[in-house]
């Protein structure tokens, strides 16, 4: 889905300092790419197109202006894969705890 | 419309912070350095009395101090005879927002609504960005909050993403940045354009509001044990939770408390780093804030920072990552509580102390933090792996941050490291004569230096000159 509605949850993007406007401060590859930024709210245009400026309504209710890059972002966090190196754990301290094991 | 510049807007930095602070700090100055630190708390801060009541309130503060008897008994097992302290912990994760976050932010959206402001502004990548949503969302106020949280390829650290997804949850207007400490210039911006209250982690404020934490450990401390803690463990970060924690117990009388801060070992890695950025599997309680705010800790986004950490802390030792994960494991595990993981850091230390002191004794950690996608050890090593770092069972003295992560094998194997605090002393000497230079110091610098260091006045001006005349 490449187009957005007016009222639809949406994600804007701007550089806001391009390469050479970094801070002196910063390491070099800090310094080689520039400082963006992305935030979150309701489509105020009738329809819009993903690429295209846009303005929005945080949650805030402040109007932010920037180029409409995502409907309905994903939150991605999850809780990744089980961990072999973590599973094992808890029944090697009962054994511990429980004079089983190797202290 | 004003110059929106990066230049410009820096340059109107002390007007911007003073409109959104409304804190003279000038009043609590002298001499060249000297900062009347104690005289700032006493009247720029709350009382204690009212600052229960604000926490009251909003349904902050007054968590359990849960006695943790399996892991006492493990690490009893390990200890020589008569050793292991009895450890207890505070379960700080059932404040509104899931951290001891909550009770900084209480004070400070308190602050802000009494003074007429319409909305705070803080930046924070941590569990501080819902804490202050969340007392902004209980008291009517606008907020929010400007994060850290992806690298220049866009991939985000997931604690981090956690982190942002809460603070939409309590109805935050959440900025996500690029690395970079060019974010201050965004937080600026955004504090002029709102004309909102700058909820910064470091003023009178917020620190003020941690002292309920250190009072109620020094009461149930009292009421579970008959006797007052041995030694606190504070995770450490920007200084405010050992600063707070340690006023709150020096209130309850707790003087002879020994005031331990722990942070994770991240050595050698950038904190301005796009690269380093996601290397790291902790985005708090580290050593990539721990030093420089024990060390300069005037480097905040308010003129003086209300958390002085090298005044308050006896002891600063270091764990690795693998350490805190696993301990986040054991505490799951043989305690039934799934928290953490970063807030578990102190937890690390604890467990190691423990196995030193005397049976009859006892030792607090002093927080526990909520734990969610994202915010949890098997996201945060599954992330890990993606981004090449070695993750594996072992020795933890392999860890080498931004390269492995080493899970112990057995809780033997878990060790702190301590930092000599001297050295650190001697760092923060340095960098306050940064700006004197060669200049004379007045009586008021060196007594104030000397609060700062805890050093005898005499042994200050000894190590000034000796700074002074190597610049």
């Amino acid at each position: 889905m490449s187009q957005a509605q007016k009222g639809d949850w949406v994600q804007i993007y701007q550089v806001i300092l391009p390469v050479g406007e970094r801070a002196p401060q910063v390491p070099a590859e800090t310094a080689g790419v520039p400082l963006e930024m992305w935030v979150k709210g309701f489509l105020e245009e009738e329809q819009a197109q993903v690429g295209t400026d846009v303005t929005i309504r945080s949650l805030a209710g402040r109007l932010l202006q920037g180029q409409l890059v995502a409907i309905k972002p994903d939150y991605e966090v999850n809780y990744g894969f089980p961990q072999p190196e973590l599973l094992t754990i808890g029944v090697e301290l009962r054994a511990i705890l429980e004079g089983n094991g190797n202290v | 419309m004003s110059n929106t510049s990066y230049q410009a807007v820096i340059a109107r930095k002390p007007e911007i912070i003073k409109k959104a602070t409304n804190i003279d700090y000038a009043a609590f100055e002298s001499g060249e350095i000297g900062f009347d630190y104690e005289r700032m708390m006493s009247q720029v801060a709350y009382s204690l009395n009212k600052i229960r009541q604000i926490q009251q309130e909003t349904g902050v503060g007054n968590t359990p101090l849960l006695e943790l008897k399996n892991i006492t008994a493990l690490a009893r097992q390990l200890a020589g005879p008569g050793k292991g302290a009895r450890i207890f912990i505070k379960d700080e994760a059932c404040n509104p927002s899931g951290s001891f976050k909550a009770r900084r932010a209480s004070v400070s959206v308190y602050h802000a609504k009494q003074h007429g402001y319409k909305g705070v502004v803080a930046a924070t990548s941590g569990n501080f960005g819902a804490a202050i949503a969340s007392q902004a969302a209980m008291r009517g106020l606008k907020s929010i909050i400007v994060q850290e949280v992806f690298d220049s390829r866009g991939i985000g650290q997931p604690e981090i993403l956690e982190k942002g997804r809460a603070c939409e949850a309590y109805g935050a207007e959440v900025i996500q940045m690029t690395v970079g400490p060019e974010l201050f210039y965004q937080f600026l911006l955004v504090l002029e354009q709102t004309g909102y209250f700058n909820a910064s982690l470091y003023t009178p404020f917020s620190i003020c509001g941690i002292e309920t934490l250190g009072t109620e450990i020094a009461e149930q401390t009292l009421l579970a044990t008959g006797r007052k803690p041995d030694a606190v463990v504070v995770t450490h970060a920007g200084g405010g939770n050992v600063t707070g924690t340690a006023r709150g117990l020096q209130r309850a009388g707790c003087e002879s408390t020994q005031i331990v801060a722990a942070s994770v070992d991240l050595k050698g890695l950038h904190m301005a780093s796009d690269i380093d950025f996601n290397r790291k599997s902790f985005t708090t309680g580290h050593t990539g804030f721990g030093m420089p705010f024990a060390t300069s800790p005037d480097r905040a986004d308010v003129p003086r920072n209300a958390a002085r950490p090298l005044r308050y802390m006896d002891r600063y030792v270091t764990i690795t990552q693998g350490e805190v994960f696993y301990v986040t494991e054991m505490l799951a595990m043989l305690e039934g509580l799934e928290r953490g993981p970063a807030g578990n850091t102190s937890l690390t230390a604890a467990f190691v102390m423990a196995q030193h002191m005397e049976c009859d004794e006892v030792i607090v950690v002093q927080e526990t933090e909520y734990t969610g996608a994202g915010k949890h050890p098997s996201p945060q090593l599954s992330f890990a792996k993606k981004n090449g770092i070695e993750v594996r069972r072992g020795n933890p003295i392999e860890n080498v941050p931004g390269k492995a992560i080493i899970i112990p094998e057995h809780p033997g194997q878990i060790n702190i490291k301590d930092i000599n605090l001297d050295r650190v002393r001697q760092s923060y000497l340095r960098n306050a004569l940064g700006s004197v230079g060669t200049g004379a110091l007045h009586p008021q610098d060196i007594e104030f230096l000397a609060a700062e260091t805890r050093l005898e006045a005499a042994i200050v001006e000894k190590k000034v000159r000796e700074i002074q005349e190597n610049l």
